[in-house]
This record gives C-alpha cells, structure tokens and sequence, in this order.
C-alpha cells in the first residue's frame, strides 16, 4: 500500500493571542509557534499505521518555505520514507486551489505511486477544507472528505464519513482514492526530539516550479480564485462583563451572578 | 445582461430539509433581489415531490432531480447532476451548504467546471458583478474579507447558523421536475449505509445547567475537578472537540456541529476556546460564562460574563467557596 500523504506547516493560534498586521492582510506570525495542522498530523499517523499493517510506503508533500521542512521531519520521524517540499516565493499569498494544482503537478511530474492520498480535512488557519477534495478532481480518482475510520478491502476502500449531530455516513470508493482525515481518528505518536534528528538522513527534495512545470503566473494571487483583502477581529455576538480582581474575586462575582439568577 | 439566477442546494437527511437549507434561501433571496434575478432551489433525491412544494414558499423556482441514483447521498451523483445543470442554466451563484455533505461536493465540482469558489462563507455581497465573501480564520480569531476573480458563475459553501431563516413570501415558486441524467451510482463510489450514534448515559440536551471543558484542560488528571465543579452547581460535564478526539470524554458530551446542540440555563466554559463548530452548538444558552486566559479567544464573543484567568486557579477556588455555601445551608 503506497500512501501520499499533504501536511501543511501552520502557526499555532490555539493559545495565542493574535495580532492584525499594519497592512491588514494577515496576522502577525513572526512571534507566533509553527506546528502541524492538527488534522494532517492525524492524516500522518493514519498513513503510518496503514505502512505498519499492510507494507508499502509513505511519501510526504508540502507546499512551504524552508522552514516547513520542520513539519515534514517529523512527518519521517513518524515512520514517512520520504519527503518533498515544493516552493517558489511567487507562491506567497497563493488560495486552496492554487495549493491543489501544485500538489497535483508534483505528484504527476514526479511520477508518484500511491493506492491512497491522504490529508488533513482542513486547516486550522485557513480553514478552507477544500485542497484535498480538489486535489482528487485535478488527479480523476474518488474521495471523500471528514473521515474518521476507514478499512482497506480488495481494491477498495470502506470509509465512515463524520456527519453533523453525531451521525455516520459509510461509503466505499474504488482505490486508489483520496480521503480528507478528520481529527481523533487515531491517537498521534509522539516524536522525540531524538527521533527527529534520526530522520534526517531520510531523503527529502526541493522542489521549485520548474521542476513541476508551473509557472510563476499560475500561483500566488495571480493564479489564485480568491483574494484577501483585509482581516478585522469579528464583532461580538454578546458582550462579555469581565469580572475583575484575582481568582478568589472572580470566583465570588461569579457565584453572586448565579445566586441572583436563581441558579444556585 | 440580465445576471444569472441565485442556486441554493437543498439538503436534506432521512427526508427532511435541513436548517442550512433556509438560511441559505433567505441570503439568497437578499441577493436575488440586489441583481434583481431569481433565486432557484436545487433539489436532489428520489421521491421529493413533498419537499419540493415546501421549497416553493421559498424560492421563485425549484428545479427539483429525481432518479433511483439519488436515493441515497453521493458525492458523485450530485457532482454529476450539478456540473450539468450550472453548464446548463450558467448562475451567478450555487450556494452549498459547508456542511459534511457540501463540503465532499462542491470543491471537486468548482473543478470539474473551473468556477471560481469560497468556503465556508459567513456573508456574501456583489460588488460591480464581483462576488465579495466574508470568512473566518485562525479558528474564528479574526474575520477576512475577501473577493473571488472575476467570472460569471462562482460556487460558494456556507456556513451554518450563518443567516437566520427569514420571513417573506410565501414566493410560490414554479415546481419543475428533471428525470436524474445519471442512472445509476459509479463503480467508484458506493453509499453503504448511515449509521446513528446509540443513545449515551447523560443526556446533555436536557441539563439546565452544563459545566463544559476544552483543550485549556490540558490533561484527563484534571477532569475530576471540572465533574466537582458540576456537581456542585447540579450540572453536568460536557466539552468541545479534543476532549471527545483524546478520548478522555465519550462522543455523546460534545457540544458543537458534530455533537449535541444545547441550550442550558447556564452554560459554563472552561479552557474552551471557542472556535466555530463549538459555538454553533451552544450559543443560544440563555446565560454564557467563560473562563479563559486569553483575552482575545473567541468564547468571550459569545458570552455574558468571563474571567480572564488561569483555570486551574479559579476553579478551585470556584469549588472551595461553592462548597462553603454548602456547609452554611
């Protein structure tokens, strides 16, 4: 079983408190953590636990700076063969489509094998859970996205797609195929720190997109069908009161708001 | 020219229309009127005569495809039956719901017809015949606005909860009915079956009070700390995503678009952030707390009152003087 699998190098705003840039476009990152999208580290220790129990190999792509090669190491350290980074700085500012196209290149250019390509099911800065889906149209193979169990059967794959409410929806496409990896679909290993200097003697390529046969004009926002042009911070639905003073005031003011509404 | 019609997919499960479907004609209804072009309803399945009259109220027409093809849900069949219809009827705007069903549809079919899109969309607008959408990022941390290129027809995803259903109407659109051009599913994908969660111990949908915890928890050791604090206020414990993926809490105490909705009297968060998917599933609680340590976290957009605060402080000492109006009583 030949598995792809995409990661993508975010920054990590779960605990951060995030600043708008002067221009508006974006936040400020320069402080800010960079990890594994959460759903691709998912997609990662699926593609691994699928090489433990049926043989072949795992290849990972991001499309990134160098400094993404982070997230492809410990991609190798999990147990991944091989990596490819793909980049250009024309690719700055590039939208899902753009990203989709250029994975799909570099699968073709390079002449990848795979049974299956898995991804995260979205991202968590942009959110836009569209790359995987995408990338199964630009290659003609099935997909199907927010997967959190999946079996593999002679030529086939039996997925469980999450629907809203708690529901499961079951399908089963021909392989190869592509599925969008939905988080808690398997307990991620952790990777040491020694572990990841132990893969750097795996192989891992640099792509531009040259060697993808894309040009500059196809990305970034040239080639891109959606632009940015400003971020703001949304408006409130309701306006939180603060309760002020260290813990043991806000404990009280909290427990004085729930005895005045009758909830104690 | 005249701009194309608005398309809004209905979707439906286990033969209802689901709440998106609504949300998604008022919008679109809105912004049939500022191109002053109609809005159409797209309904695909098999034996939805009913549902299409329902839709009538709602749109100026419903075209509504049926065939043995679309029994059940396929990806693939809708992808099909779409690309064919948009070809046929070029619309301004197809509107999707970013839901687990439009979400496995309409980024292959933006493809497959090299249409301009935009997920997960929270507002729309047309600027000089220019689709213009609004989205959030970094987790519902902040909102970009943003603009698709230039092209007759664009396909967007929507959000839930993103538009109230509106009042007009009834418009009693024209009911027109397409014979499905696809006859039976492709060899490459096959529905099996859907499966419904079985019923769990605590029914979270019918506590007054819900005591709910997220990721700031950062390990299951502190768990018996947060189920002291609900049963102190006579709640129960729920909690966003990663709790139930770490499995430290089973499926049935999420709240959020893949969990439980809920609407308590009070709705305590807790090391909860607030991103999307959970606050969808609680935000009509009638009184919202939080308790986090970031300021900006979106959970305070939603809420009544917060405590900007290390959990692991206030919450003990929650406990501590909960239980001392305890021993007074």
């Amino acid at each position: 079983m030949d598995i792809i699998v995409c990661v993508k190098h975010v920054p990590d705003t779960t605990e951060a408190e995030v600043r708008i840039r002067p221009d508006k476009k974006d936040i400020e990152k320069v402080d800010l953590p960079f990890v594994i999208n959460e759903w691709d580290e998912y997609a990662a220790e699926e593609a691994i636990l699928l090489k433990e129990k049926y043989g072949g190999t795992v290849i990972a792509i991001t499309v990134g700076p160098p400094e993404a090669e982070a997230t492809l190491r410990r991609v190798l350290a999990k147990g991944a063969d091989m990596a490819i980074r793909v980049w250009d700085d024309a690719l700055e500012g590039s939208d899902g489509y753009v990203i989709a196209k250029v994975l799909a290149n570099t699968i073709k250019a390079k002449g990848l094998k795979y049974d299956l390509i898995l991804t995260g099911a979205q991202a968590a800065d942009d959110g836009y859970a569209l790359v995987g889906p995408m990338l199964a149209e630009m290659l003609g193979i099935p997909h199907a996205t927010l997967v959190k169990r999946e079996e593999v059967l002679d030529g086939r794959v039996k997925v469980h797609r999450e629907l809203e409410g708690g529901l499961e929806e079951v399908v089963e496409l021909t392989l190869p195929a592509l599925l969008t990896i939905q988080t808690g679909i398997n307990e991620p290993r952790y990777v040491s720190i020694m572990g990841i200097r132990k893969a750097r003697k795996k192989p891992l390529e640099v792509l531009g997109l040259p060697d993808i046969g894309m040009s500059p004009d196809e990305v970034g926002p040239a080639g891109s069908w959606l632009e940015v042009e400003e971020v703001y911070v949304p408006p409130a639905e309701r306006v939180a009161e603060i309760l002020p003073g260290g813990p043991s005031e806000e404990a009280a003011k909290l427990i004085e708001i729930l005895k005045s509404r009758g909830l104690i | 020219m005249m701009a194309g019609e608005i398309f809004v997919l209905a979707e439906h499960r286990m033969s209802e229309l689901r709440d998106v479907t609504f949300e998604m004609l008022t919008k679109g209804h809105e912004l049939a009127g500022q191109l002053s072009t109609q809005l159409t309803a797209v309904l695909l399945g098999k034996d939805v005569g009913g549902m299409a009259r329902e839709l009538a109220k709602w749109a100026h027409k419903v075209i509504y495809v049926e065939g043995d093809a679309l029994k059940d849900f396929n990806a693939d069949v809708y992808q099909a039956v779409l690309a064919e219809l948009i070809r046929e009827r070029k619309p301004a705007l197809v509107m999707i719901g970013h839901t687990s069903y439009g979400v496995d549809v309409a980024p292959s079919l933006a493809v497959q017809l090299g249409v301009p899109i935009a997920t997960d969309c929270i507002d729309l607008c047309f600027e000089d015949g220019q689709l213009c959408v609004v989205r959030q990022l970094y987790g519902g941390k902040v909102n970009a606005r943003a603009r698709l290129k230039k092209a007759d027809t664009y396909i967007v995803t929507v959000r839930q909860a993103a538009f109230q259903p509106g009042e007009y109407g009834p418009l009693n659109g024209q009911v027109e009915r397409v014979e499905c051009p696809v006859k039976e599913p492709p060899a490459e994908r096959k529905f099996v079956e859907i499966i419904t969660p079985p019923p769990g111990e605590v029914d979270i949908t019918a506590a007054d009070i819900i005591v709910a915890v997220g990721r700031g928890i950062r390990d299951k050791e502190n768990l018996p700390m947060i189920e002291e604090l609900a049963k102190l206020l006579g709640g129960v414990v729920a909690c966003s995503r990663p709790i139930v993926d770490k499995g430290w809490l089973p499926k049935d105490r999420q709240v959020g678009s893949s969990g439980k909705t809920v609407k308590p009297k009070l709705y305590l968060a807790i090391g909860i952030s607030g991103a999307f998917q959970h606050v969808v599933g609680m935000k009509d609680s009638e009184l919202i707390i939080a308790i986090n340590k970031d300021p900006k976290a979106p959970i305070f957009r939603f809420s009544d009152y917060g405590i900007v605060d290390d959990l692991f402080k206030v919450v003990p000492e929650l406990i501590k003087q909960l239980e001392e109006i305890k021993g007074e009583a």
